[in-house]
C-alpha cells in the first residue's frame, strides 16, 4: 500500500474487530468494525460512503487475507473499477485471482410489475453465491436504499431487509451496509433500524467557501468510542481519518535536548537548545527572520541526518531555498539528499480540518523527526480562532505522542499586542522565542528574546539577532532593552 | 420438478384458432419463470402462469421455470432480486412482473397479452 499501514491498537473489550485497513479508522474504532455485524455507513451523496466500503473490501483482500463481496445497486462493475483505478485498485487483478468480487444489482425503476406475494430471496441467493463462489468474510451492499425506487411493496422490502442483515450475521459476514443521509433521520429510509451494532455517518461541510469532511461514530455497541467529529480527507491515496489522538496528556516528556541551529541561542537555553518532542512558537513582525531561525533549525536536524518536515503556507519550496541561500543557508543539499521535505500548501486551498489532515497524513507517512510549520498565521486568518486553538491543540499532541520537535512560526503585527495575537496558541507551545525590530538610536535592528521555555533555566536577556551573508547570529546582550525582562508569559506563570 | 429448467412446448394445437404457433414469430412468448425452490409462493406462482397461459397464449408460448436454487448464477443475467419473477423475454422489449401471481388480470396486463380474438 502508498501509505503505512495503521496498527490498531488491542481492543480492551472482547469484542472481535476487523480492521477496516483505512488510515485512522482503526484508532477512532479501537481495532475496527464489529466482526461477523452490519455497520451502517450514511452520509450525503459524494460524502466517500462508497469509497468507505471499496476501501474496506480493497485492504481486506489484500492487507487481511479477507476476501469480499461488494453488491453494487448504484454502478456497474466496468466503472466501479474506474472509479478506483485512480487510487490503484485495481479490482479486474482481484477479481480475477477471486479475492474481491462486484455484483451489479440493476434497478429498473418502475418498469417492474408486482401482482401477488414475493419475497427478495433473489438478491440472497446472488449474495450468497458470490459469497460461496470467493469464500468471502466482507460484504458491502451499496447502497441497499437503491431497492426503495424498484419495489414499490415497502412492507415486504423492510422485513426482508431485517431478514437480510441477520442472514448475513448468520454468516458471520463482516458487512458495511450504506445509506443515504435522511432529512429527519440518518437515512432516508430509516435502515439504522436494523443495524444495531454501529453506525458511522459521513459528512461535507463547507463553511466560508471550505470544505471540510468529517466522520462520526454515532454508535458502536460493546465498544467505547469517540463521539467527536473526526476530520478526515480522501486524496490519490484514499480515505485518511484525523483521530484526536490522545484524550489524556500522557505523552512522555523527553530529556534530550537538540540544537536550535545557531550556537548563540542554544547557549540562551543552558547551553543545550529545544527539548526533543517540544513545541517551539516564533514569533515575530514581518521581517524579522522567523523564516531565517526555523531554516536554521532544519539544517541542523538535516545534518544531525533526522528526517525534517517542512509545511509553508506563504512561499514556494524554491523561493525558500533561494532566501535561504542569501543568508548562508544552503538547504538543497538536504532535500536532494532526501533528509528535508518541503510541502506547499495555499492556506484556502483546504478546510484547517483538511489542512490537519494533510500534516497528520504526510508525518505518518515520513515520520520525521523535526516539523516546521511555516507560518500558522496564513491558517489563522481564513477562520476563527477557536478553530486555530482546536486545531493546533489536535496537532501539537500528536507531534508529541510521536516525539516529534515541531517549531511554529507566527506573524505578529506591528502595534498589535504580541500577548494577545498569540494567546490563543502560546500555551500549548513549550518554548516561546519571540523576534522584533527595533530602531534605537536611528539604527534599525533585529532582536531575539526567550520568552519562555518550559523545564529549563533560559536566559531572558534580549540580543540582537544579526542575519548576515554567513547566517544567522546572536550578538551581545541589549542592556537598553527593560521590556524583554518585564513581558511575563501568563501561562509560564501558571505551570511553575 | 426437480430440475432446473422445465420447458412446456406448446403442447396441443389450439383447433379453434386461424394459425398455428409462428416460432419467433411477433406474437410468439418466450416466458422465464425464476423461482427458488418448491415454496407456496413458488407453486402457486407456476400454477397461476400455466393456466393464464394456457387461457390466453395456448400454442404461443415456450415456458422455462429456473430454480435459482440449483442455478444461481443465473439471477445474474435477468437482474433477479424478487422471487418469484416471470420475465418476458419474447417478444421484445423485456416486461418483468414480481409476485405469485395471483392477480390474473395484472399479469395479462403485465405481460401486454393481446386477448385472444
Amino acid at each position: 500500500m502508498p501509505y503505512a499501514k495503521p496498527k490498531p491498537k488491542a481492543a480492551r473489550t472482547s469484542l472481535a474487530k476487523t480492521p477496516t485497513g483505512i488510515q485512522g479508522l482503526d484508532e477512532v474504532t479501537g481495532g475496527g468494525l464489529p466482526k461477523g455485524r452490519v455497520t451502517l455507513v450514511c452520509g450525503r451523496a459524494g460524502c466517500g460512503k462508497s469509497l468507505l466500503g471499496m476501501e474496506f473490501l480493497v485492504h481486506g483482500a489484500i492487507q487481511y487475507g479477507e476476501p469480499g463481496v461488494c453488491m453494487n445497486f448504484e454502478e456497474t462493475e466496468e466503472k466501479l473499477a474506474a472509479n478506483v483505478s485512480s487510487l490503484g485498485f485495481d479490482l479486474r487483478d482481484l477479481a480475477k485471482r477471486k479475492k474481491l468480487l462486484v455484483d451489479y444489482v440493476s434497478i429498473e425503476r418502475n418498469r417492474i410489475a408486482e401482482t401477488g406475494e414475493y419475497n427478495l430471496d433473489g438478491l440472497f441467493i446472488r449474495l450468497a453465491h458470490a459469497v460461496k463462489t470467493i469464500k468471502a468474510k466482507r460484504v458491502v451492499l451499496d447502497s441497499v436504499e437503491a431497492l426503495f425506487s424498484g419495489i414499490a411493496d415497502s412492507a415486504i422490502l423492510r422485513s426482508e431487509l431485517s431478514r437480510l442483515f441477520r442472514w448475513l450475521e448468520d454468516q458471520k459476514l463482516t458487512a458495511i451496509v450504506t445509506g443515504e443521509a435522511g432529512t429527519n433521520a440518518l437515512t432516508r429510509h430509516g435502515l439504522e433500524e436494523y443495524v444495531a451494532d454501529c453506525v458511522i455517518s459521513l459528512d461535507h461541510r463547507v463553511t466560508e467557501q471550505i470544505s471540510t469532511r468529517r466522520l462520526r461514530i454515532v454508535k458502536y455497541r460493546g465498544t467505547s468510542h469517540g463521539t467527536d467529529e473526526y476530520p478526515f480527507l480522501i486524496d490519490q491515496d484514499g480515505i485518511s481519518v484525523v483521530p484526536i489522538t490522545s484524550l489524556v496528556l500522557t505523552h512522555k516528556a523527553l530529556t534530550d535536548r537538540i540544537s536550535t541551529g545557531i550556537a548563540t541561542l542554544d547557549e540562551m537555553m543552558e547551553g543545550k537548545g529545544f527539548f526533543r518532542g517540544s513545541s517551539v512558537l516564533v514569533t515575530g513582525t514581518a521581517g524579522t527572520g522567523k523564516s531565517s531561525l526555523a531554516a536554521n533549525f532544519t539544517r541542523a536536524a538535516c545534518a544531525r541526518g533526522e528526517l525534517c518536515l517542512y509545511f509553508t503556507f506563504e512561499e514556494s519550496p524554491s523561493q525558500i531555498l533561494r532566501n535561504m541561500r542569501s543568508v548562508g543557508l544552503d538547504l538543497e543539499r538536504w532535500v536532494k539528499k532526501g533528509l528535508l521535505h518541503f510541502n506547499a500548501m495555499r492556506p484556502t486551498s483546504t478546510g484547517l480540518e483538511g489542512h490537519l489532515a494533510v500534516i497528520h497524513r504526510l508525518i505518518t507517512q515520513l515520520r520525521p523527526s523535526v516539523v516546521v510549520i511555516d507560518p500558522i498565521t496564513n491558517l489563522v486568518s481564513p477562520s476563527g480562532s477557536y478553530d486555530v486553538k482546536s486545531m493546533l491543540v489536535r496537532l501539537v499532541d500528536f507531534l508529541k505522542v510521536k516525539q516529534i520537535t515541531s517549531l511554529f512560526t507566527n506573524l505578529t503585527f506591528a502595534g498589535d499586542p504580541q500577548e494577545r495575537t498569540a494567546a490563543a496558541v502560546s500555551s500549548l507551545m513549550d518554548t516561546w522565542i519571540v523576534l522584533r525590530d527595533s530602531k534605537p538610536n536611528g539604527r534599525p535592528r533585529r532582536e531575539l528574546y526567550v520568552l519562555k521555555s518550559r523545564g529549563m533555566e533560559h536566559s531572558r536577556e534580549a540580543r540582537e539577532l544579526i542575519v548576515s551573508k554567513r547566517g544567522l547570529e546572536l550578538g551581545i546582550v541589549l542592556k537598553d532593552h527593560p521590556q524583554a525582562t518585564t513581558v511575563e508569559d501568563p501561562s509560564a506563570v501558571a505551570a511553575k | 420438478m426437480k430440475k432446473s429448467s422445465a420447458e412446456k412446448s406448446p403442447a396441443k394445437k389450439s383447433p379453434a384458432k386461424k394459425a398455428p404457433a409462428k416460432t419467433g414469430g411477433s406474437d410468439f412468448y418466450r416466458l422465464r419463470l425464476y423461482i427458488a425452490g418448491q415454496t407456496p409462493n413458488s407453486i402457486i406462482a407456476i400454477a397461476n402462469l400455466k393456466k393464464i397461459c394456457e387461457d390466453k397464449l395456448k400454442g404461443k408460448y415456450r415456458l422455462e421455470v429456473v430454480d435459482l436454487l440449483e442455478k444461481p448464477q443465473l439471477a445474474k443475467g435477468d437482474q433477479i432480486i424478487a422471487i418469484p419473477t416471470l420475465v418476458r423475454r419474447l417478444p421484445p422489449p423485456v416486461k418483468k412482473i414480481i409476485g405469485n401471481l395471483s392477480k390474473t388480470e395484472s399479469v395479462i396486463v403485465g405481460l401486454d397479452l393481446q386477448p385472444v380474438r
